[in-house]
């Protein structure tokens, strides 16, 4: 029973990210049809950037904020120079565009810092508490917390705001959104925005457990992805339960069946949803028009 | 009188839904050997949804569709082309990276051998067959007045030329059955009656013409029979006269003024 | 002349023709065999971005994993004579049926995916078969890669710079050959007709499924056949060779040079073989390069350097 608590455990802590980045990818697909695959890197940006300027000196809850702030600021950036500019382009362009996206950041983060792994220290100590004879990580817990609270709050902006509401419109129909006069270029540069931030929180909570490097993104992306389709690609419920699965059968699937293939498992998912429900948990099924 | 097994096409009780809302609700009708026979309706009438199950594109929830007495349903479009059956689209479908003689060509696909390794190596029989292929797209293409635009691009073509590039590519297939979605749409008088003869020379050709139009004049003039469709239901059904007198039709979709011109069109 | 250039261009073995020339003019021009093993590199990639190009630009699908067949090819002509006991000259071959095999077995659900999904799925394909590389280290020789036997025909040892320019380059030309054959044959057709719509294929009797499956076999053995002959010629072979960073190269190859266009592929190659040569800081800026010239050209310069300089001549053309 210890053990399988421990799975639990350690499953919903990186499904709570995998949920973060899935939900980045709804923010940014519901009101701009791109899938952006460089959303693995604002994770990494988060967990490095305050690393590095954790060892420049700067104090960690400052560096935390400015690593947020730059990973935000080069989601806006990727916006305005690579995706706007494009935006009447084909799936196929975009998709090229957000992967030479992602392997420039990646590349800058490899210059920039280095190509080591890099680790945080835990926010409220690294002693495991006894949970039910598993032992968990003060972090994982945090990270449950965090991820609960940004989606509240997310849950909240999109509700009750009016620029969250501009959001929902964009996203529903984009021509009719700009139709009565919501500008909808800067909706989804705040889409943009807002995903870079989540990520990079995201990034910061987890690097004490799982570590970073420049290179994490990638895999973060697909996993990521691979939680936005089985949640239903748009849905933002099902990015969180997507995110949640994900990560509880990446954590059994490593545990009970094999750790050397547990980076697969995600990409099976995606295979498995693709083909035998492509609209996911939550989705609703798109009927092209002839 | 022509029975269900000799007709080119036939829809049986064709339904289908979408999201609780029942696009074509159980229309049947049975086209005669030669005949241009007409649907008209509305917009939202389900005219289009009937054409995607006519051609596959769509399963039926119920019904069937019958090509040369045959039950097709559910079979995928490109075998209902290879038993005959071809189409045009409303919102234009053309090749546009290919010029409008490729477009042609690629409607011959069903008459050429397909073999892969005799295309990889290019054996004298594809460069034969090639020829021919060009040959008839250009014949075809003379045929719909574009003879002289053959080797542009599609892209560059303007919209009417595009049209009867459609139907110049739909004929490639040698077609016993063509269904043209709103071939008028957006053409100016001029163009029309053009279309209209290239209308009428496919029919004179043993080719069964199942024509979405909202053009009255047009329909009227051509059409041998007409089958009107209201909120994916059948109104009614039968000659230009006939339909033009339905009151029912009327009230749904000519008006009075629209009896007036389409009465202009004569009989 | 612009007129005459142009129809030049056009002409449909003009690209041929050009390859075949190359391949025959610069051993005699180069000053070292430094300078032919680059280009035997840019044979051997160009061959592999063909079968891409043929797969994207003509039929318009996406394929983020297609290292994942040139590893195939690699890692076949490395197990074979080491732990099987097949000779090179058959495990080569072989190499190229496995991946038309696993190209058989997983395109037939994949390819009814579109745009991202499809993207997804290939980049997923491409990573496990990375994986299977990495972790299976008792046939593959784990992270660290394997040696590769040279290869032997009939007593003589294939090795070398001279020796692989040679092979390479006639192998990119007959490849070269049989994709413009196929373009301009009724299953090119096909294709085309496919990546510009679906639906208008599908009516005119194209049986769209059975052609993208087609495509993706082919261009899995032309990536497998590349492969092989890159592990024959380094004596040695890694997972990186089927992995993320060399399936994005093989795309950026294939959209720098002009996806459509079969000599585009070999510009292609060709840049981001000789790139990283000239500029040796390049292996350090090597992501960034590659990102930051995938974004530009999609946003820029959409169909690539051979297409839209053709057009430029043509243009010109009074």
């Amino acid at each position: 029973m210890p053990e399988f608590l421990q799975f639990l455990f350690s499953g919903l802590t990186v499904g709570a990210i995998y949920a973060l980045i899935a939900v980045g990818f709804t923010l940014i697909y519901s009101s701009s049809d791109v899938i952006n695959f460089a959303q693995g890197e604002f994770v990494m940006i988060g967990g490095m950037g305050t690393f590095f300027l954790g060892a420049a000196g700067v104090p960690l809850p400052l560096a935390a904020l400015l690593a947020i702030a730059a990973a935000t600021a080069v989601g806006l950036l990727l916006h305005r120079l690579a995706i706007d500019p494009a935006k009447d382009a084909s799936a196929v362009t975009l998709i090229i565009i957000t992967i030479g996206a992602s392997i420039l950041l990646r590349g800058v983060a490899g210059i920039g810092f280095d190509k080591n792994f890099h680790s945080l220290p835990p926010f409220i100590g690294a002693e495991p508490w006894n949970i039910g004879g598993a032992a968990v990580l003060p972090q994982s817990v945090l990270v449950l917390l965090g991820t609960g609270v940004i989606v509240l709050l997310l849950w909240l902006f999109m509700s009750r705001t009016l620029m969250g509401k501009a959001m929902i419109a964009t996203a529903a129909n984009r021509l009719a959104a700009r139709l009565v006069g919501i500008d909808t270029s800067r909706v989804v540069a705040l889409a943009f925005a807002i995903s870079a931030a989540i990520g990079a929180i995201g990034g910061i909570l987890v690097t004490p457990i799982a570590l970073t490097s420049y290179d994490a993104g990638t895999l973060l992306a697909l996993k990521g992805f691979a939680a936005a389709m089985l949640g239903g690609i748009g849905s933002p419920i099902g990015a969180v339960a997507g995110g949640l699965l994900v990560g509880l059968l990446e954590a059994f699937g490593a545990g009970y069946v094999s750790s050397a293939y547990k980076d697969a498992i995600a990409f099976l998912v995606i295979l498995g949803v693709l083909f035998a429900m492509p609209q996911g948990l939550f989705g609703r099924g798109a009927i092209e028009r002839v | 009188m022509n029975s269900v097994t000799t007709s080119p096409l036939a829809a049986d009780r064709l339904t289908i839904a979408f999201g609780g809302i029942k696009a074509v609700n159980d229309v049947s009708f049975t086209v005669r050997p030669g005949e241009i026979f007409a649907i008209i309706g509305p917009n939202g009438a389900g005219k289009t949804t009937l054409f995607n199950l006519l051609s596959g594109i769509y399963a039926p929830r119920d019904g069937r569709v019958l090509l040369g007495g045959e039950d097709v349903t559910g079979e995928a479009p490109h075998q209902l082309a290879r038993r005959g059956l071809s189409r045009t689209f409303q919102n234009l479908q053309i090749f546009l990276r290919m010029s409008a003689a490729e477009n042609v060509m690629v409607g011959r696909h069903l008459h050429e051998k397909r073999n892969v390794f005799a295309h990889l190596l290019a054996l004298p029989s594809v460069c034969r067959q090639n020829k021919e292929t060009r040959a008839r797209a250009e014949a075809l293409l003379e045929r719909v007045g574009l003879g002289n635009l053959s080797s542009r691009p599609a892209s560059a073509l303007p919209y009417g030329a595009l049209k009867r590039l459609e139907i110049a590519r739909a004929l490639a297939t040698e077609p016993k059955v063509l269904l043209l979605d709103e071939p008028a749409a957006g053409c100016n008088a001029v163009e029309t009656r053009e279309l209209e003869a290239i209308i009428r020379g496919i029919a004179r050709d043993g080719i069964a013409v199942v024509l979405v139009e909202h053009d009255m004049r047009l329909v009227m003039d051509l059409s041998d029979r007409i089958h009107v469709l209201a909120n994916g239901r059948t109104l009614a059904e039968g000659t230009a006269a006939e339909v033009r007198a339905n009151p029912a039709v009327i009230e749904a979709y000519l008006g009075v003024a629209g009896v007036q011109e389409a009465a202009r069109a004569g009989d | 002349m612009g007129n005459a250039l142009t129809k030049l261009i056009e002409n449909r073995y003009a690209a041929i023709l050009t390859i075949a020339a190359i391949v025959l003019v610069l051993p005699f021009i180069v000053p070292s065999t430094f300078y032919l093993r680059i280009a035997t590199l840019t044979f051997i990639f160009a061959l592999a971005v063909l079968g891409l190009n043929l797969l994207m630009g003509f039929a318009g699908q996406v394929s983020l994993g297609h290292a994942g067949f040139f590893g195939v090819g690699a890692y076949a002509v490395a197990i074979g004579p080491t732990h099987l006991g097949v000779p090179s000259w058959a495990a080569l071959p072989a190499g190229a049926v496995i991946a038309a095999l696993i190209a058989f077995i997983v395109g037939r659900p994949i390819l009814k995916l579109k745009g991202h999904y499809l993207a997804v799925a290939t980049l997923g394909m491409g990573l496990l078969i990375g994986m299977v590389f990495t972790n299976e280290a008792r046939w593959t020789g784990g992270p660290d890669g394997m040696p590769v036997a040279r290869l032997v025909l009939f007593g003589w040892i294939a090795r070398g710079p001279q020796t692989w320019y040679w092979i390479s380059g006639v192998t990119l030309a007959l490849g070269a050959l049989l994709a413009t054959n196929l373009i301009a044959s009724p299953t090119g057709r096909a294709f085309r007709a496919i990546h510009d719509s679906e639906v208008a294929a599908t009516v005119l009797g194209v049986d769209v499924a059975r052609y993208k499956l087609i495509v993706f076999i082919l261009s899995a053995v032309y990536a497998a056949v590349a492969g092989a002959y890159l592990a024959l010629f380094d004596g040695l072979v890694t997972p990186g060779t089927a992995g993320f960073l060399r399936s994005i190269e093989f795309v950026t190859m294939a959209v720098l040079g002009g996806l459509g266009s079969v000599f585009g592929s070999v510009v292609g190659a060709a840049v981001l073989t000789v790139l990283p040569q000239v500029l040796t800081v390049f292996h350090d800026y090597e992501t960034i390069a590659l990102g930051a010239i995938m974004i530009a050209f999609m946003i820029f310069l959409r169909s690539g350097v051979v297409p839209s300089l053709a057009a430029l001549i043509g243009r010109r053309t009074p």
